[in-house]
């Protein structure tokens, strides 16, 4: 098995006295060095401003800016580079979204939702549905961990306008029937935007084999860097919809009482973009590219099956949600004991995971839980991690 | 265990599992908050697990009572040593206590430190807001 552990300096470390084992993948990913090189190389050697290029600087990063985008398009297999919106992150591009329906919803319109999104799924809507007076609905989780469909098929009408849900649950990895969900919303006549801030890490999303309206995501928690994120729509779509936010770039012509908008992608890129960012995603992408994803994502799910049957055998361990499809997280509990109390002595023993309600509170009222401690696996993760995580967990148990 | 004697026996400690575990003993013998005053009122935020801080203010003594909770082990035996320094102190000495200083001492701020997640720096600073506002205490 290759290890691509090497590719990201970071974890050649000790934490804590230990070699770092880094299992809070579901947070942020760590960063390969040629995405560090791009940043760095674009800062040592052609920073400039992009478009309007008259000197060589800008030119030559405006290329790289705009050959990212195409980058991107490629990713998600888009149709056209113009469906490609740069944004700060996946809870920018969704705000973005839930900004620019504000003119478009009508009071008792609906927005759908489910009771298993991260916060940034749910406050833009809750927002939205207070500007507009439309009713926002959340459809249950049940206890595996899974969309209840039934629940979903119920709160879904012909009022519903905004089907909004996650490829990829952060907190359990419950990995979402989206073809069911989205052919069911639009016969209902509904948009849809997926969340796939956790999908795009570890496996190949096709937005137009998925047919989603919205797709939004992250680069960081895809090896790029942070503070930039993407948000795929479909062309007639974001041509219908309003520009968000107002200023250079996003405008053809201003005066002091009127302006006119720029084409697409541009009218949703206010301001200079985040440059280095997306040139580092761009590097990402050509990354992850240059591997073997299937074996990748086998190899992950090796691990998550690992963990998962060590796990069990652990007296005291509790593990939440068993969804019927899942990638890259396990959430668990050890009885008797606050999650922080696990992180804080895996801290100890040099592994990194995440403890709390992982922004789902929702999710985790559904599941009558205050928390859970959450391992999310990466490409760099190894069998050697998974037997670090359970000999803490066992000493974590002990201790407890 | 007062203090002194917290402190003593970090002393005899090297390891980190010797420390938590102790520690978390500590939170072990951590008398529980009632449960009735477990409610969002007395809630210290910016603590990831559930902290609970009830105060009342002695005029006799001119002493500040103080009574934590929470739902995590380590938190819990944080919470005993905070309450080792500060309860049933005056409002000046708790005013003036360098609390930073007993971390230190104890060796914690590497493990334990005011920055962490576990909610320490809230509580510390709630209870010197106390200190310097006992109008508000009943």
């Amino acid at each position: 098995m290759t290890s691509y552990r090497k590719d990201f300096p970071i974890l050649d470390q000790q934490v804590n006295g230990a070699p770092l084992v880094y299992l809070d993948n579901a947070a942020t990913s760590q960063k390969p060095r040629v995405v560090i090189d791009a940043l760095s190389d674009y800062y040592h050697n052609y920073n400039a401003n992009v478009h309007r290029a008259v000197h060589a600087l800008s030119d030559q990063a405006t290329f790289a800016f705009e050959q990212a985008r195409d980058r991107v398009r490629e990713f998600v297999h888009a149709t056209s580079r113009n469906e490609i919106i740069f944004t700060r992150g996946t809870t920018e591009s969704i705000n973005l979204v839930a900004n620019c329906y504000t003119g478009l919803l009508q009071p008792d319109d609906e927005i759908l939702i489910s009771h298993m999104e991260h916060h940034s799924n749910i406050v833009p809507w809750q927002m939205l549905a207070a500007r507009t007076k439309a009713v926002l609905k959340a459809c249950d989780v049940n206890s595996q961990g899974d969309i209840d469909l039934e629940s979903f098929a119920n709160l879904l009408s012909d009022k519903t306008r905004i089907v909004a849900i996650s490829h990829v649950s952060n907190a359990l990895g419950t990995v979402n029937p989206l073809q069911q969900v989205i052919e069911q919303a639009h016969d209902a006549g509904a948009v849809v935007l997926v969340d796939g801030a956790q999908a795009v890490p570890h496996f190949d999303v096709d937005v137009a084999a998925l047919d989603c309206d919205f797709y939004a995501f992250s680069g960081h928690k895809m090896y790029g860097p942070t503070g930039i994120g993407v948000l795929y729509g479909k062309e007639k779509l974001l041509e219908m919809l309003p520009p968000w936010q107002g200023g250079g770039e996003m405008i053809e012509t201003v005066s002091i009482d009127n302006s006119t908008y720029n084409t697409l992608p541009y009218k949703f890129e206010a301001g200079t973009p985040n440059i280095a960012g997306a040139i580092g995603l761009g590097a990402a992408i050509d990354y992850l590219s240059g591997l073997p994803r299937n074996e990748i994502e086998a190899m992950e799910d090796d691990l998550l099956r690992l963990t998962v049957s060590q796990l069990k055998q652990i007296d005291g361990v509790r593990l939440i949600g068993d969804p019927a499809k899942r990638i890259s997280v396990v959430s668990f509990l050890v009885d008797g004991s606050h999650p922080h109390d696990v992180g804080t002595l895996l801290d100890q023993q040099g592994i990194a995971v995440r403890t709390g309600h992982h922004c789902a509170m929702p999710l985790m009222a559904q599941l009558g839980i205050p928390g859970t401690v959450r391992a999310s696996f990466s490409l760099y993760n190894s069998t050697e991690d998974v037997d670090r995580l359970i000999a803490g967990v066992r000493k974590a148990v002990s201790f407890i | 265990m007062n203090l002194e004697d917290i402190k003593e026996t970090f002393g005899f400690f090297d390891s980190w599992e010797d420390k938590y575990r102790f520690v978390i003993d500590l939170g072990k013998e951590l008398p529980n908050l009632d449960e009735a005053h477990k409610i969002p009122a007395n809630l210290v935020r910016g603590c990831q697990s559930q902290v609970w801080l009830v105060a009342s203010y002695d005029s006799q003594q001119q002493q500040i009572e103080l009574v934590i909770d929470s739902d995590a082990h380590i938190v819990r035996g944080l919470i005993s040593i905070v309450l080792a320094a500060y309860n049933k102190q005056s409002p000046d000495y708790i005013a003036h206590y360098d609390i930073e200083a007993l971390f230190d001492e104890l060796a914690l701020i590497q493990h334990l430190s005011l920055t962490r997640g576990n909610g320490l720096r809230a509580m510390v600073a709630r209870i010197q807001q106390l200190a310097t506002s006992i109008d508000e205490l009943t």
